[in-house]
């Protein structure tokens, strides 16, 4: 959280000094924060289920609401994912270290405190490489976070606010609150004031939490959903003038949501402290609120005296102590480092810089992968994932993985391609009926009657009906413009009703004109 | 050995949501200030090579697996709430933050 006191810059909320320009004369210092809760069956310390989207206070039992006499006990499995997390961030794990209630009056939790860890967490000291386009434009560099701690907490309920502004009619304002996802065990994972970015660093912070992110799926710990609050970052920021040796005060950006804000928050926190410094006056300390529509950041709460949380161990848990052949256990079940998983597989796969770009943007490595494990070319199933799967995705709003289409299904349908059976529009409409739930790539061909005509009589005469009403471009052909064929071939796939090999009608037209293709 | 003063209490009453009048400062001033001394009759006994410690039982590790047991019904969780609405807990204005 921010410390310090101060009033509101009214005046200068909101100038900003142009990007470039500030990076003239300021170096920007960051600091992330970034909460992952984990994807565990229960909560941190009772058995409630933990289930997005869940009927409101449908989740809770007496620890999680904090009733007299209630005893938290620890998810084992939730102590595991802590240890690997702090692994593969390269931390150190604790020997022994406890929990420690943050103690504050805000009913997001009905205990009034919140079960954390203070100056003992689970993993401390670590670091991770991130990855950001080349200044050049050319490949990639690559930049180290270090990584101060992530310790184990659990999440808060929901308020949802009510009245006042909007003209209720009972006047007052005031919240209802929903404890589902309080007690959901939280991995909080904190940076070392990262410095030296210079002008990359809103790019610096964007790679860290998507590569944050990447590393979490890997792991298999977390849904990290951004958009659903899986995954949440606050970015604290400040600037101090090129060559200073103190940092300068930072603001702590909350509800950062989503890749794009984080690069746009820091960028936004970046300018408006400028203009502030520029003007000959002092960054208030305090939390401030992003607004993703207007990409501005607005003045929240001024650290006050209320925000003293009375940290102490937390004396209905007993310490954690992970033993070193626990902790090497779970070493050896890290999956591979996600960046290093990508440049092996795009090795393997012959995908080009821009190609892979493509596919990770997709979020089509796994499913590929997958694919051509079950058979298919790595170029088909880049097509298919990264193409038309990926814009139907799009379109519709889901994970491309989530369209009812598998790994299988394409590498079926590039079997089909491959053996002649279907042409590329054939296989298209083949998808859309496996999409649309139509059965496999075989079944949806069968009950659609979608087969190449393997027989060149039909063909021919197709082709040698074309050919006689054509006469004009017939004669441009045989003039020697063979790319004229083109129009051909279209009339004689209409003849056909999509359902011939193009490249075979092509070879048909020509050898009947007597032209060489 | 310990020294609190009206200030630390007024300001421990205030994180801890406490209202106090005046005179209450003074008597709780001297009351808590005993208290912090006998509890540190402790400092006596433990020596340096006695850690500080957050729990009775030498005990680490107290987990359990993983798996779902049941939660209470909205209506059993919401039972003693003052101000329920849709199934949540209503709560007083949170003033200054969202």
């Amino acid at each position: 959280m921010t410390a310090t006191t101060g009033g509101s810059a009214a005046a200068t909320e909101f100038l900003t000094v142009p990007f470039d320009e500030v990076l003239t004369r300021y170096e920007p210092v960051m600091g992330l924060e970034v909460h992952v809760e984990l994807s565990t069956a229960t909560k941190m310390f009772c058995g409630c289920a933990q289930s997005f989207g869940a009927e409101p206070n449908t989740r809770t039992c007496p620890v999680c609401l904090g009733l007299p006499g209630a005893l938290p006990v620890v998810n084992a499995t939730a102590v595991e994912s802590a240890i690997r997390i702090g692994l593969a961030l390269n931390c150190q794990i604790a020997q022994w270290c406890r929990f420690a209630r943050k103690n504050y009056f805000y009913p997001d939790m009905p205990k009034n405190f919140q079960t954390s860890q203070y100056d003992e967490p689970i993993a401390f000291n670590g670091y991770m490489d991130v990855e950001i386009p080349a200044e050049d434009g050319e490949g990639v560099e690559t930049f180290r976070i270090e990584i101060e701690r992530a310790h184990m907490e659990e999440d808060t309920g929901k308020s949802t606010h009510v009245g006042g502004a909007t003209g209720r009619i009972h006047g007052a304002d005031y919240s209802v609150v929903d404890y589902n996802r309080a007690g959901i065990p939280l991995i909080e994972i904190v940076t070392k004031p990262i410095t030296g970015a210079g002008s990359r660093a809103p790019e610096v912070a964007k790679a860290y939490v998507s590569a944050l992110r990447d590393l979490m799926k890997a792991l298999d710990v977390s849904d990290v959903r951004m958009e659903q609050g899986s995954m949440r970052c606050d970015a604290n920021v400040s600037l101090m003038p090129i060559g200073a040796e103190v940092f300068g005060t930072r603001t702590e950006t909350k509800n950062v949501n989503s890749l794009r804000s984080v690069e746009r928050a820091v960028r936004y926190e970046i300018t408006r402290h400028a203009a502030i410094l520029d003007a000959g006056d002092k960054i208030v300390q305090e939390t401030r609120h992003w607004h993703e529509d207007t990409g501005i950041t607005t003045s929240g709460r001024p650290k006050s005296d209320a925000d003293d949380y009375r940290y102490f161990p937390e004396p209905d848990l007993v310490p954690v102590a992970p033993s070193r052949e626990d902790v090497e256990r779970l070493r050896a079940t890290l999956p591979e480092n996600p960046a290093v998983r990508r440049r092996r597989l795009q090795g393997d796969w012959g995908f080009t810089d821009l190609e892979m770009r493509d596919v990770v943007n997709a979020g089509a490595v796994d499913v590929i992968e997958e694919t051509v494990a079950a058979g298919a070319s790595p170029a088909a199933a880049r097509k298919w994932w990264s193409g038309d799967l990926a814009r139907r995705a799009n379109a519709q709003g889901v994970a491309v993985t989530e369209l009812g289409v598998t790994p299988a299904h394409i590498a079926e349908l590039d079997a089909l391609v491959s053996g002649g059976r279907l042409n590329d529009s054939m296989a298209r409409q083949v998808v859309e009926g496996v999409v649309a739930g139509e059965g496999t790539p075989t079944e949806v061909a069968d009950a659609r009657g979608l087969e190449l005509v393997q027989d060149d009589g039909a063909l021919q005469a197709a082709v040698d009906k074309v050919i006689e009403g054509n006469a004009g471009v017939v004669e441009k052909i045989r003039g020697g413009k063979v790319q004229a064929v083109g129009a051909l071939i279209g009339q004689v796939m209409k003849e056909m009703r999509g359902q011939a090999d193009a490249a075979r009608a092509r070879e048909l037209i020509l050898s009947t004109l007597g032209v060489e293709g | 050995m310990s020294n609190l003063s009206r200030d630390d209490v007024a300001h421990v009453a205030m994180l801890a949501r406490i209202e106090l009048e005046e005179h209450e400062l003074d008597t709780l001033a001297g009351q808590l200030d005993q208290i912090v001394d006998w509890v540190g009759q402790v400092n006596e006994v433990a020596a340096a090579d006695v850690p500080p410690m957050s729990h009775p039982l030498p005990l680490v590790n107290v987990t359990r697996p993983d798996e779902v047991r049941p939660s209470l019904s909205a209506e059993q969780a919401l039972a003693n709430a003052p101000d329920p609405e849709d199934g949540r807990f209503g709560v007083p204005r949170i003033l200054d933050e969202e």
